[in-house]
């Protein structure tokens, strides 16, 4: 029998060792911290309590209930129902409220507009601007040019059925691709391109032909842009003289809009936001400055 | 061997023949957790209340499951998650708490573990076509703080999807209902689905209620991969109409 086999004290740490000893390393048979060793023992009580209130251990056609009798959608539902209780008052004055005696009652005004900022950042905003100012094919709401109209009953209808969103009460319309679909040829749409940019006074090309584009305009866009260019709310057509561009006022941006057409989707929102929201989406654009 | 440590031979001191054989302490190991893993994982294929239904869902339509394997292989589910837990603020943001039912044809599941953007599992519909366009192509042309990459890619490289009948197939080994008839069509649905006036539209809504068919991304004449990856995004969410499902009666 040799060392190996042998218990012997260390004399350097007054721990014992396991009695393995290789090349004349011995090692130590230090034990576990108490104060570990009790911790994880009282997670270990800890599970069984936890089995005994919460749902735990699968069953044979069941599971263990726990007598709290807890479960998460149950636990979801109280909560969304204790913040509607919370915003109940309000909500309900809300849902009463006509859109113009939210705008006229400060107090309606105040609780309608920080439930539109909420549900402005959460749904709106990727595509009109965190402050609403929109971006290149997203129309800016804080200007008092709007393509379906910016009254309060307009801008919740838009909201509501949004424009070219598969919702029969949506907006219709769309500008149509006169150059793919073969309606315009490439010079007239050329044409037409420089006189749309001298309705708001902007440059033209030089030499251009502008009684050439007026004609083509005449017979072509003004149906829905109106024979003065001043856009059409009633399909969504915009005014193209006030210097304010839905895809910007280049030359190359115009010619392939009227080449390829265009047709911006707004989402409707009816089936996705609960009415009182969308009225307070309504005040809440509304009062971005431009509305009517 | 056995006598080295103490002459005791209280229950504790017997845990050492676990920790002098090497292959008893493995074998120890392995069967404690696999006792963890049966108890979580053996319930879920017999009790009636984890197993759920919903009305509405259907299989992927081979241009979504494509849309899915876009999804995949370029990490959306890094940063993106698939799942609005159960908490109120997530269902205050994001609508209706996904239900299990919801990824019943997942193979694998997208539910992610990491939001460094948003939540996609009711993206569907929330964007215009144009936006996801946009927002692919630059991110930060639509939403200015944006950290997410560009995949302008998506819209110049045509989608393959030379395969994906076998796709399909491979999925139905996977317990989801695909017919003879949908795996037969793959390739035709795929196109009718990618095209703005497809003249069998009618056929591929018979197939798979609730789709949408058109050009997704902008790219008429061709089949790409962004037109895969937003008819996938804009197909999230929108299968379970959530003002028939009843919650109270699936209370768990």
């Amino acid at each position: 029998m040799d060392d190996r086999t042998k218990k012997q004290d260390a004399p350097e740490t007054q721990v014992g060792t396991t009695g393995h000893e290789w090349d004349g390393i011995r090692e130590l048979n230090t034990p576990l911290p108490r104060w570990w060793l009790w911790l994880f023992y009282a997670t270990i009580v800890w599970a069984v309590g936890y089995w005994i209130v919460y749902p735990s251990w699968p069953l044979l056609s069941s599971y263990s209930n726990g007598v709290l009798n807890w479960h998460s959608r149950a636990v979801v539902a109280t909560d969304l129902a204790a913040l509607q209780t919370a915003r109940g008052p309000m909500m309900a004055k809300l849902a009463q409220a006509s859109l113009q005696d939210i705008e006229t009652t400060p107090e309606l005004l105040d609780f309608a507009r920080a439930l539109g900022r909420r549900a402005f950042a959460d749904n709106c905003a990727p595509c009109h601007g965190s402050g609403g100012g929109g971006a290149k094919g997203y129309p800016n709401l804080t200007d008092d040019d709007w393509l379906w109209g910016g009254t309060l009953a307009e801008i919740s209808q838009t909201i509501t059925h949004g424009a070219r969103s598969g919702d029969d009460q949506g907006h219709q319309g769309s500008m149509p691709a006169f150059g793919r679909d073969g309606m315009l040829k490439r010079d007239d749409i050329v044409s037409v391109a420089d006189y749309v940019r001298s309705l708001s006074g902007l440059s033209t090309t030089e030499g251009a032909d502008l009684a050439r584009g007026a004609k083509i305009f005449a017979d072509n866009c003004a149906p829905c842009h109106g024979p003065q260019g001043k856009g059409s709310r009633s399909v969504g057509a915009p005014n193209l003289t006030d210097q304010i561009w839905l895809y910007g006022p280049d030359t190359k941006t115009i010619i392939d809009g009227v080449w390829n057409g265009h047709g911006g989707v707004m989402p409707a929102w009816g089936g996705k936001l609960d009415p009182v929201t969308i009225k307070a989406l309504a005040v809440y654009v509304h009062t971005f400055g431009g509305g009517e | 061997m056995a006598t080295s440590v103490s002459s005791s031979s209280s229950l504790w001191q017997k845990h050492s023949i676990l920790e002098r054989n090497s292959i008893l302490l493995l074998l120890g190991i392995l069967i404690v957790i696999a006792i963890g893993g049966l108890v979580e994982v053996v319930p879920l294929f017999y009790l009636k209340s984890t197993i759920e239904t919903a009305d509405g869902m259907r299989p992927y339509t081979p241009l979504e499951l494509a849309g899915r394997n876009i999804y995949v292989s370029e990490g959306c589910y890094l940063c993106h998650s698939q799942m609005i837990r159960a908490l109120r603020d997530e269902v205050e943001r994001y609508g209706h708490y996904s239900l299990a039912a919801e990824s019943e044809y997942d193979h694998p599941f997208q539910w992610g573990s990491k939001r460094n953007g948003p939540d996609l599992a009711r993206v569907g519909g929330k964007y215009s076509d144009d936006w996801h366009r946009d927002h692919l192509n630059n991110p930060r042309a639509v939403v200015a703080g944006s950290i997410m990459p560009a995949y302008p890619w998506l819209f110049t490289t045509d989608l393959d999807y030379t395969h994906i009948a076998e796709d399909m197939k491979v999925q139905a080994l996977l317990g989801v209902p695909y017919n003879d008839e949908m795996i037969a069509n793959a390739i035709a649905d795929l196109r009718t689905q990618a095209t703005a006036d497809a003249p069998d539209a009618d056929a591929l809504a018979r197939r798979y209620p609730k789709s949408q068919a058109r050009d997704f991304a902008g790219t008429p004449n061709r089949v790409t991969q962004a037109d895969a990856l937003i008819a996938y995004l804009q197909m999230l969410g929108t299968l379970v109409d959530f003002k028939l499902y009843d919650d109270k009666a699936n209370i768990r």
